[in-house]
C-alpha cells in the first residue's frame, strides 16, 4: 500500500532577531522523515519548541510566523506538495488536508453559526453541494456524539461548551472528507472529564471515516490512546519512532524513558492531620452579581504538609484560593490561621498576616512585572517585609536564586529573557522571599512541559523539606496529586465532594464524581481508552 | 536600544526638534536682532538686509521667530507636562480605586469633554486675568481630559494583570501600585500620546494667540505673529506664512518622532521593547 503522506529529510528554518545582534537563521526542524499510510494515526510528541506543530503545519505546506520550509520533500499521495504553486496548495488546504487547532474557542468566528463554518470549506472547494454538505455535517455531529445533531449547526460558538466546540472543529476538519487531518493538541485545553469524551469522539470519527491523521500533543498518555505509531521529537530532531506499544513499554532512548516515567510518586504522605495551621470553616462565597461560587467548604492544612485541591475548571478551586488570600471576602464562614481568625478582606489584614500567605500563579508570564528585573522582583518582598536594602538585599536575592537552582547570572535579567520553567522558579523565589508559612499554588505546573513541571514539583518538595512551608496545591492533574499530596480535597461545582488523607481519598469506595474524575485521567498504557469506554457502556446497560 | 534601528524619518524629526530647542534655549545669542526692536521698514521682503524680511511694525521676522520658539515651545511643553501629570494621576487613581471613585472621575471627565475645548478656553481666558501661568493652567486642564481617557484605558489593561494582584496581596500601597507596577508598563503608549498632545498644544496656543487670548504682545509667539501679519496677505506679503510654516514644521517633526515611538511601543509580552 503506497504511503499517503511521506516526509523526507524535512528542514524548516526561521530568522531570529535577537536584540542588539544581527539577525541569524535558526533551524526549527532538522532532517525529519516519516511515512503515514491511509487510515493510520501518527502521534507527534515532544515539549514546546520541539517543532511538532511546525511539522504538522508543514503537511499543509504552511509555515507559521516566519517559518519557512528550507529543504526536503513532503509527498502527498506521491506528489511533492512543496513544488506546487500557491493556487494548487490552496486546493489542498482545507480540502485534502485539514487542520484542527488547539483552541477551538479562538479558531471559530464568534459571529457565524457553527454549521455554516463547518461546511464552509466543502462549499468553497466545490467538493459537495450545500445539501450534501449539510447532511454530512449532521452525520459527523452524530458520530462525534454532539447533542441534537440535527440542530447543532444552528448554534453560535458561545452557545456550546469547550469540549463540544473542539468536537465541532473536528467535524469541520472531517467535513470535506480529507485524506489527512492534522490535530494540533486538540484536548490540551480541556478538563480531564471532557478530554476523555473528545478523545473517544475523535478516535471513533477517525475509525469511521478511515482518514489518516497526525496527532500532535505533549501528553504521552493521550497520544497512546489514539495513535498507531508515535514519533518522539526534541529540539527539531527525531528522538525515536516506533509503534505505540514499543514506545510505551520498551523505550529505546533515554529521553523517551524520562517522558514515560514522568510523575512517578515523589514522596510518601504524612498522615498526621491533628494540628491544622490553616483552617477553612464552612466557607461560602458569591460574586458581586450574586452567583454563588463556593458553598459550605471546610478544610484544614497542617504545618509542613501539602493539601491538593482537585476539580475541573469552574469547580471553584481557584476561587477558594482567592477567598483565603482575602481578594474575595466570603459571604459566610471563617478562615483561621495559627488558631487565630483571619480578617476576611485583604485591606484589613496586617502586613504580617499578608506575609505568611503567599500565592504562586499558573501563568508566570503575567505574574511578574515585565519591566522589573529578577533582582527587583525577588528583592521587593525583602525590602517590603524585612526592610533589607543594598548589599544585604543583593546577597539574600542571590541566596534565593541558589535555592531555586538558578545561578547569580540571572539577577539582572528581565522576565522576557527567561524560559517558562525559569519564570515559574523566579515566582517561587518571590513567594519564598517573604518566608511564608503557607504558599497557595494555583496550577503552577499546568502551563509547563512535563519534564520542566517535574523539575518544579521536585523543587517545591525540596523547599518544603528545608523550610517546613505548607502548600495548598490547586490542580486538575490527578497524577500530580498522587505524586505530592498529603491530603486531598475534591471539588465539584463549588462544593467539597471529598476531603481527607490522600490514601483514603484516592482509594475506593468512591462517590460518583471522584470515580468519574479518576477514571478520566489517561494512563500510559495501550488500550486504556477502550477499557474505560467499555466499562462505561457496561454500567449504562446494567442500569 | 540600537542607534541603527532608528529610521531616517525619526532622525529628521529629531533634527528639527533639536533646531527648535536650540533656538528656544539660546534665543538672545542666536537671534540677529532684539525681540521687540524696530529695525527696518514695514514688511520688508525676504532676503536683503533681513533674511526673512520684517513684520507689520518693521521688526526682524527671523529674530521674532527665534524668540517666538521660546514662548511657544515653553508654554506648550509646560501645558502638556502639566496635563499629563494631572490626567495620568487621576486616571490611574480611578483605575486602582475603582468603584465610585472611578465613576465620579470618569463622569466628570465626560462632562468636561462635552464642552467644546476652544469655546471653553475662550470663555475662561476672557474672564481671568491675562497671565502666562493662567494660560498654561487652562490649557493643561482642558487637555488633561484627553489624557485621562487614554490613561484610564491603558491602565485598565495593566491593572488586571496578575503582577498587580500580586503587589496588592503583598500589601503594597496605592502609590507603589500606580508608580511602580502600572506606570512603567503604560509608559510607551503614553509617551507616544505625549508627543501628539505636545503638537496639539502648540496648535492650540497658536489658535488662542491668533484670536488675541494667548500670549500678549510685544512677546513674540508664532500664532500671534500669524495674526499680526495676516493683513499683509492682501498685499501679497508672505510674512504671516513664515510663522505658520514654522508651526507646521514643528508639528510634523514631533509626529515623525512620535510615529517611531509608537512603533517601538511594545506589548507586555514582548518585554522591554528594545528588540
Amino acid at each position: 500500500m503506497p504511503d499517503l503522506l511521506s516526509v523526507r529529510n524535512l528542514k524548516i528554518e526561521a530568522t531570529a532577531y535577537p536584540p542588539g545582534e544581527p539577525p541569524r537563521t535558526v533551524t526549527l526542524v532538522d532532517n525529519v522523515s516519516f511515512d503515514l499510510t491511509k487510515g493510520k494515526v501518527l502521534g507527534l510528541i515532544g515539549e514546546s519548541g520541539a517543532g511538532k506543530s511546525t511539522i504538522g503545519l508543514a503537511a499543509l505546506a504552511y509555515g507559521r510566523g516566519g517559518a519557512r520550509i528550507a529543504g526536503g520533500q513532503i509527498g502527498l499521495n506521491g506528489q511533492d506538495i512543496l513544488t506546487l504553486g500557491p493556487k494548487e496548495i490552496r486546493g489542498i488546504r482545507g480540502a485534502r488536508v485539514c487542520y484542527v487547532a488547539q483552541s477551538a474557542a479562538a479558531a471559530f468566528n464568534p459571529a457565524h453559526r457553527l454549521g455554516e463554518q463547518v461546511i464552509e470549506a466543502s462549499l468553497r472547494h466545490r467538493i459537495m453541494s450545500r445539501a450534501e454538505a449539510e447532511k454530512r455535517a449532521v452525520y459527523l455531529f452524530r458520530i462525534l456524539g454532539l447533542p441534537e445533531p440535527e440542530t447543532f449547526g444552528r448554534r453560535f460558538p458561545h452557545q456550546v461548551s469547550g469540549g463540544q466546540l473542539q468536537r465541532a472543529m473536528t467535524a469541520m476538519a472531517l467535513c470535506p472528507n480529507p485524506e489527512l487531518i492534522v490535530f494540533d493538541e486538540p484536548t490540551t485545553a480541556l478538563d480531564a472529564t471532557t478530554q476523555i469524551d473528545v478523545l473517544a469522539a475523535i478516535k471513533h470519527a477517525i475509525e469511521e471515516t478511515r482518514t489518516a491523521a497526525l496527532y500532535i500533543t505533549h501528553d504521552l498518555a493521550v497520544v497512546a490512546q489514539v495513535s498507531d505509531d508515535i514519533m518522539v521529537l526534541r529540539r527539531g530532531r527525531t528522538v525515536e519512532c516506533g509503534s505505540v506499544r514499543q514506545i510505551i513499554e520498551m523505550p529505546r532512548e533515554e529521553y523517551t524513558r524520562a517522558l514515560v516515567n514522568v510523575r512517578q510518586s515523589i514522596r510518601q504522605e504524612t498522615a498526621d492531620q491533628s494540628d491544622p495551621l490553616l483552617k477553612v470553616e464552612k466557607i461560602s462565597a458569591r460574586y458581586p452579581n450574586g452567583f454563588e461560587v463556593l458553598h459550605d467548604v471546610s478544610l484544614h492544612l497542617p504545618k509542613g504538609q501539602t493539601l491538593a485541591i482537585v476539580g475541573e475548571s469552574g469547580s471553584g478551586k481557584s476561587t477558594l484560593a482567592r477567598v483565603i488570600t482575602g481578594l474575595l471576602p466570603p459571604s459566610e464562614g471563617r478562615i483561621s490561621f495559627n488558631r487565630k481568625e483571619l480578617t476576611p478582606a485583604l485591606k484589613d489584614r496586617s502586613k504580617d498576616d499578608l506575609r505568611r500567605i503567599q500565592l504562586i500563579y499558573q501563568m508566570a508570564d503575567t505574574a511578574m512585572n515585565p519591566r522589573q528585573t529578577v533582582r527587583d522582583i525577588i528583592g521587593r518582598p525583602l525590602t517590603f517585609y524585612y526592610g533589607l536594602r543594598g548589599a544585604v538585599k543583593t546577597a539574600r536575592v542571590k541566596e534565593l536564586l541558589d535555592q531555586i537552582e538558578m545561578g547569580n547570572g540571572f539577577i539582572d535579567r528581565y522576565p522576557a529573557e527567561l524560559s517558562g520553567g525559569q519564570k515559574q522558579r523566579v515566582v517561587i523565589a518571590r513567594a519564598l522571599a517573604a518566608q511564608p508559612e503557607v504558599i497557595l499554588c494555583d496550577e503552577p505546573t499546568s502551563a509547563l512541559d512535563p519534564l520542566v513541571a517535574q523539575g518544579i514539583l521536585e523543587l517545591l518538595m525540596r523547599l518544603q523539606k528545608e523550610t517546613a512551608v505548607s502548600y495548598l496545591f490547586i490542580t486538575h492533574d490527578i497524577a500530580i496529586v498522587r505524586a505530592i499530596a498529603d491530603s486531598v480535597a475534591v471539588m465539584h461545582r463549588g462544593r467539597l465532594v471529598r476531603f481527607g488523607p490522600r490514601s483514603k481519598v484516592l482509594s475506593p469506595p468512591f462517590d460518583d464524581y471522584t470515580d468519574l474524575l479518576l477514571k478520566s485521567v489517561p494512563e500510559m498504557e495501550v488500550g486504556w481508552l477502550e477499557r474505560v469506554l467499555e466499562a462505561r457502556r457496561m454500567e449504562s446497560t446494567g442500569n | 536600544m540600537n542607534l541603527r534601528t532608528i529610521p531616517l524619518s525619526a532622525w529628521i524629526g529629531m533634527a528639527g526638534l533639536a533646531v527648535a530647542l536650540v533656538c528656544a534655549a539660546f534665543a538672545p545669542w542666536v537671534a540677529p536682532h532684539g525681540e521687540g526692536d524696530v529695525v527696518g521698514d514695514i514688511w520688508a521682503p525676504l532676503g536683503g538686509d533681513f533674511l526673512l524680511g520684517t513684520d507689520n511694525l518693521g521688526r526682524d521676522l527671523l529674530s521674532r521667530l527665534i524668540y517666538g520658539a521660546r514662548t511657544t515651545i515653553l508654554v506648550s511643553l509646560a501645558a502638556t507636562v502639566l496635563s499629563f501629570a494631572i490626567g495620568m494621576f487621576l486616571s490611574f487613581m480611578a483605575v486602582v480605586r475603582g468603584g465610585i471613585v472611578d465613576q465620579a472621575f470618569s463622569r466628570f471627565n465626560d462632562l468636561m469633554m462635552a464642552i467644546p475645548t476652544l469655546i471653553f478656553a475662550l470663555v475662561v481666558l476672557a474672564v481671568l486675568p491675562q497671565e502666562t501661568w493662567i494660560l498654561v493652567l487652562v490649557m493643561a486642564i482642558l487637555d488633561s481630559t484627553r489624557v485621562f481617557r487614554i490613561g484610564r484605558a491603558v491602565a485598565l489593561d495593566v491593572a488586571v494583570m496578575e503582577f498587580v494582584e500580586a503587589a496588592r496581596l503583598r500589601g503594597e500601597g496605592k502609590l507603589w501600585i500606580i508608580f511602580r507596577e502600572i506606570l512603567p508598563n503604560t509608559l510607551s503608549p503614553l509617551l507616544a500620546e505625549f508627543g501628539l498632545r505636545f503638537a496639539f498644544a502648540i496648535l492650540f496656543l497658536s489658535t488662542l494667540s491668533f484670536l488675541g487670548l494667548g500670549i500678549q504682545p510685544p512677546t513674540a509667539d508664532w500664532g500671534g505673529m500669524v495674526k499680526d501679519n495676516k493683513d499683509g496677505i492682501i498685499f501679497g506679503v508672505s510674512a504671516s506664512l513664515i510663522p505658520g510654516a514654522a508651526i507646521a514644521l514643528l508639528a510634523v517633526c514631533i509626529n515623525l518622532v512620535v510615529d517611531w515611538l509608537t512603533k517601538r511601543t511594545s506589548s507586555l509580552k514582548g518585554g522591554r521593547g528594545d528588540a
